[in-house]
């Protein structure tokens, strides 16, 4: 897409909620959202494409207020304007009617005092055919499946008070593995604002290197305590799951439902090398939310092991009384950030000594949310090492244990260096979540199946 | 925003009309879908809010390459210059592509859903009412520190129409209408948090209002906050070996789990293998392999009224019919869509599906169900010794390939010397799918058959979330690996 056309899209923005302002009736106020992508994508499957195309949209969601009172709804943007402005103006009488049937809400809460603010990053990004003559190149005739997706992505939020952020960035994201044969494989991720070609050579190597080592005979472990280094990546899938099930959200607090409950109730902790933020400064997420409310730079969460944060949305904020900190409505973290520890990366292996080297993890939930109990499998590479050297593949095995003792009594270590992941996912949309994690080495963990 | 786009003869015309007739398979399928949701949390109305979405995405297929654009830009212009867009992608990945094989229907027909008191027969004003009479009786206790009610209606049409070098054409419209109605209630006690709901997500279904009488909506609120208060005294399920009895809205996540996604054929063929994952099934098995026991019979049927994902056509405009997927416990049929039964010279379904307009098909369960058996509920109990009846899924775990699993419930029952003698919480059991439908022992009748759905599954690269359906009796495993929890 053009630089023109991606300029339009604020534009676009500005003035359709500066066309629906001045239609407003009496006191009403206008929150505007709009969340759009032009994505390039491209399905692999054995070094070849199963599936590519290009989706653009956009979609505008507003929340129409009177006094205390309000409703909300969302429009696919059609990008005419004589189309969206009819479907936009539709939307509000049908908003406008329905507010007649609705009570004061007591939680409702957005920005009365206007910033306005704009981020945008544009990168390199090449174009489709490159992208793919580039990827198949590199697979190399080795069983490549995977997904590249690229393109702009936007955020913006208007209100008719004359509040304007806007967000918008180009990224890659080239989420693959190699597969060497069954369910032995190497995961990999390239993503960024700049394709170089170097770094990419650089991570296949180091896939290729991943899969020489999986060539080994896989072994099977029995059920069994045992010493473990979590990858990045596989603490992505531990953290991530506390996050989505309310560990570090208020309203999860209050109604406790927060899997780290225990560190409500007893006095719990995790482990004091362990410090947690939301780290918005150093994400690729917008630092605005959908009420208009600014996100500060870092939120500390877990500091030294003990609760020192929640991520507060408005209308937490209004309910438990407290101010917000411009967390969106589901109050989990964006941005992620893990602070490093002293195990030095480079030495990983060596720390280990013997156990299990576990790249990723995989389908987590809980076996009991109170207990912080937690479920999980091994996935790609994971191999079990002795006296810090590789000795062979691990087939998948299931974990079950409790985040008290793999981040709380039985951490041994944080590595210095923490890992940018950048979220591949794309429900709905492309995910703009990321995370800065480190490496953790645990002395025990439980595995049952 | 009530006039129904898939009504407009002017749009269906403009989309016949962009699609080129000089390649060799192009369609364009529109979508448009409107939802209303609305919610009761702690007795106060959450935001009502109104999504309207219309998109279509055009497909090609031509010369060796394929092509997708989705776009929201209805206009000539805009369509034409998606069919660009699309043409262009199938240029780029001509000799590049897995396969070549292009959908082979060019159907007409159309499906849509059983309705038997239209949504808008409750008016607004009345279903906030209910939402709040639910929500009160819910909040009967101050240990019950969280609960809701909510009602999702969403309507969706779908126009296929195909087109081809050959002068082959189709038109496929469905209309759907969906219902999501949930409870749930949330108890704590010190470090002893219980939640109850109405079935999960799975009471769900097709058709109006009457779908909220289907599953007894409006009775269920009272013992969802009973049992969710009796599961703070409960003690923890037992944990070691026994019977395990699952009730229909824990048998859905067991279905959906380690016989939908392991029959696949995508995930067979290696396209899951970066997300989603692989299978433990391998194509030899069709129509040797001893899945489960003699008692389970498996169906794929798009056809059963009111399900969540029944339909007439798929997506790629198969027509869909009802199949046997597992029969007196042998496999017999995958579940994949036309171009994957190409690729795998293996029997499938038509079940190759989008989430919207702005994703392309892949292979998807549509409603999955066990078929019933001959015994009672109360005979299956009656022949336990020692064992745990579980309810209500809330917890899945299960590795890449579909085979070690771990599934939790929300509510438990012990059983000894075949009767119920109380409720425990934290249930929990792991096993195998490749073993664990052979430890099938059991099977109820149809007095417990019951038709749900589960409405987020997700899959795909691009991520895609659909509804799928499946339905169930009660079911007795044996000699399952129980646990409980610990809190």
């Amino acid at each position: 897409m053009s630089q023109d056309a991606r300029v339009d899209d604020q534009i676009y923005f500005d003035e359709l909620v500066t066309t629906a302002t001045a239609s407003l009736v009496g006191d009403e106020v206008l929150l505007a959202n709009v969340a759009g992508e032009r994505t390039d994508f491209i399905r692999l499957n054995n070094g070849d494409v199963r599936q590519a195309g290009t989706i653009d949209q956009r979609t505008l969601t507003v929340d129409l207020i009177e006094g205390r009172r309000h409703v909300g709804g969302s429009i696919r943007l059609a990008g005419v304007r004589a189309i969206d402005d009819a479907r936009l103006t539709s939307l509000l009488v049908q908003l406008r009617d329905q507010r007649r049937l609705v009570a004061d809400d007591p939680f409702l809460l957005y920005n009365t005092e206007p910033t306005s603010t704009e981020r945008i990053e544009r990168g390199t990004i090449p174009e489709p055919a490159a992208a793919l003559a580039d990827i198949r190149s590199a697979s190399g005739g080795r069983d490549l499946v995977g997904i590249y997706a690229s393109g702009d992505t936007f955020r913006g939020f208007a209100n008719s008070l004359g509040q304007r952020n806007w967000f918008e960035s180009s990224t890659f994201n080239l989420d693959w593995c190699f597969y060497l044969r069954a369910d032995k494989a190497a995961k990999n991720l390239y993503a960024g604002f700049d394709w170089n070609d170097g770094a990419f050579a650089a991570k296949v190597e180091w896939s290729a290197q991943q899969l020489a080592a999986l060539a080994r005979e896989p072994i099977s472990l029995s059920p069994g305590d045992y010493r473990t280094y979590l990858a990045p990546r596989a603490m992505q899938e531990l953290v991530q799951l506390l996050s989505w099930y309310g560990a570090f959200g208020l309203r999860a607090h209050e109604t406790r439902q927060t899997p780290l409950l225990k560190m409500l109730v007893d006095d719990t902790r995790l482990s004091p090398m362990l410090s947690i933020s939301e780290d918005t400064a150093n994400g690729v997420a917008a630092n605005f939310q959908s009420a208009g409310f600014l996100r500060p730079d870092t939120v500390a969460l877990i500091v030294d092991g003990a609760y020192a944060n929640t991520l507060v949305s408005p209308r937490s904020a209004q309910e438990y009384g407290v101010p917000t900190n411009g967390a969106a409505n589901g109050e989990y973290p964006l941005s992620m950030s893990i602070a490093p520890g002293a195990l030095p990366t480079d030495g990983v292996n060596e720390a280990l000594g013997s156990g299990l080297f576990v790249g990723n993890l995989w389908y987590t939930n809980f076996s009991d949310q109170a207990a912080c109990r937690t479920t999980g499998m091994t996935r790609f590479a994971t191999f079990w090492m002795d006296e810090g050297e590789i000795v062979a593949p691990v087939n998948v095995l299931r974990f079950d244990d409790t985040a008290y003792h793999l981040l709380g009594d039985r951490l041994e270590g944080l590595t210095d260096t923490a890992e940018v992941l950048l979220d591949a996912a794309s429900y709905g949309e492309r995910s703009t979540i990321s995370a800065r994690l480190p490496g953790a080495l645990v002395g025990a963990m439980r595995f049952v199946l | 925003m009530t006039d129904l786009l898939i009504e407009s003869t002017v749009l269906e015309d403009r989309l016949r009309s962009v699609l080129p007739a000089d390649v060799d398979y192009a369609s364009a399928r529109l979508v448009d879908e409107r939802t209303e949701h609305l919610s009761v949390r702690r007795n106060e109305l959450e935001p009502v809010f109104n999504e309207f979405d219309t998109g279509v995405m055009i497909s090609i297929w031509n010369r060796g390459g394929l092509g997708y654009a989705a776009t929201t830009d209805l206009s000539r212009t805009g369509l034409t210059a998606a069919v660009e867009q699309a043409r262009s992608w199938a240029g780029i990945t001509a000799g590049a592509m897995v396969t070549t094989a292009a959908p082979p229907s060019h159907a007409s027909g159309a499906y849509a859903s059983p309705v038997e008191v239209t949504w808008d027969a409750m008016p607004l004003h009345d279903r906030l009412e209910l939402l709040h009479q639910q929500s009160r009786l819910l909040g009967i206790d101050d240990r019950i520190v969280d609960w809701g009610a909510s009602l999702v209606r969403r309507e969706v049409d779908q126009l296929l129409i195909t087109a081809s070098r050959g002068g082959d054409g189709g038109r496929i419209e469905q209309r759907f209408r969906f219902v999501y109605p949930s409870l749930r209630a949330t108890a704590n006690e010190a470090t002893n948090t219980q939640t109850r709901t109405f079935g999960g997500h799975a009471y769900c279904g097709q058709g109006g209002a009457e779908v909220l009488g289907r599953f007894g909506f409006g009775d269920a609120a009272s013992q969802i906050a009973e049992q969710a208060l009796e599961l703070l005294t409960a003690p923890n399920c037992p944990t070691g070996v026994m019977d395990a009895l699952l009730a229909p809205d824990q048998m859905i996540l067991q279905i959906h789990e380690s016989i939908g996604h392991p029959l696949e054929l995508d995930r067979i063929l290696g396209d899951e293998r970066n997300y989603a994952g692989t299978s433990f099934v391998k194509p030899e098995m069709f129509g040797s392999y001893q899945y489960g026991s003699e008692l389970l019979n498996v169906t794929f049927d798009p056809t059963v009224p009111g399900q969540l994902a029944s339909y007439g056509f798929d997506d790629d405009g198969t027509p869909a019919e009802r199949q046997h997927l597992i029969e007196n416990g042998i496999l017999v049929r995958g579940l994949g869509g036309a171009v994957s039964q190409e690729r795998s010279g293996l029997p499938g379904v038509a079940n190759s599906r989008a989430q919207n307009w702005n994703r392309p098909p892949i292979d998807r369960m549509a409603n999955l169900n066990v078929e019933p058996g001959e015994s009672t509920v109360d005979e299956l109990i009656s022949s336990i010794e020692h064992g745990v009846y579980l309810h209500t899924n809330n917890s899945w775990s299960i590795d890449d390939s579909r085979n070690k699993f771990q599934f939790g419930c929300e509510y438990g029952q012990l059983i000894e010397n075949g009767e119920i003698v109380r409720a425990v919480r934290n249930p929990g059991y792991r096993g195998i799918s490749s073993t664990f439908w052979r430890s099938l022992s059991g099977v109820a009748n149809r007095d417990s058959f019951t038709v749900m759905g589960t409405p987020n599954c997700g899959k795909g690269e691009l991520n895609q979330e659909i509804g799928t359906g499946h339905a169930s009796p009660a079911c007795k495993f044996s000699d399952i690996e129980v646990f409980g929890g610990e809190s």
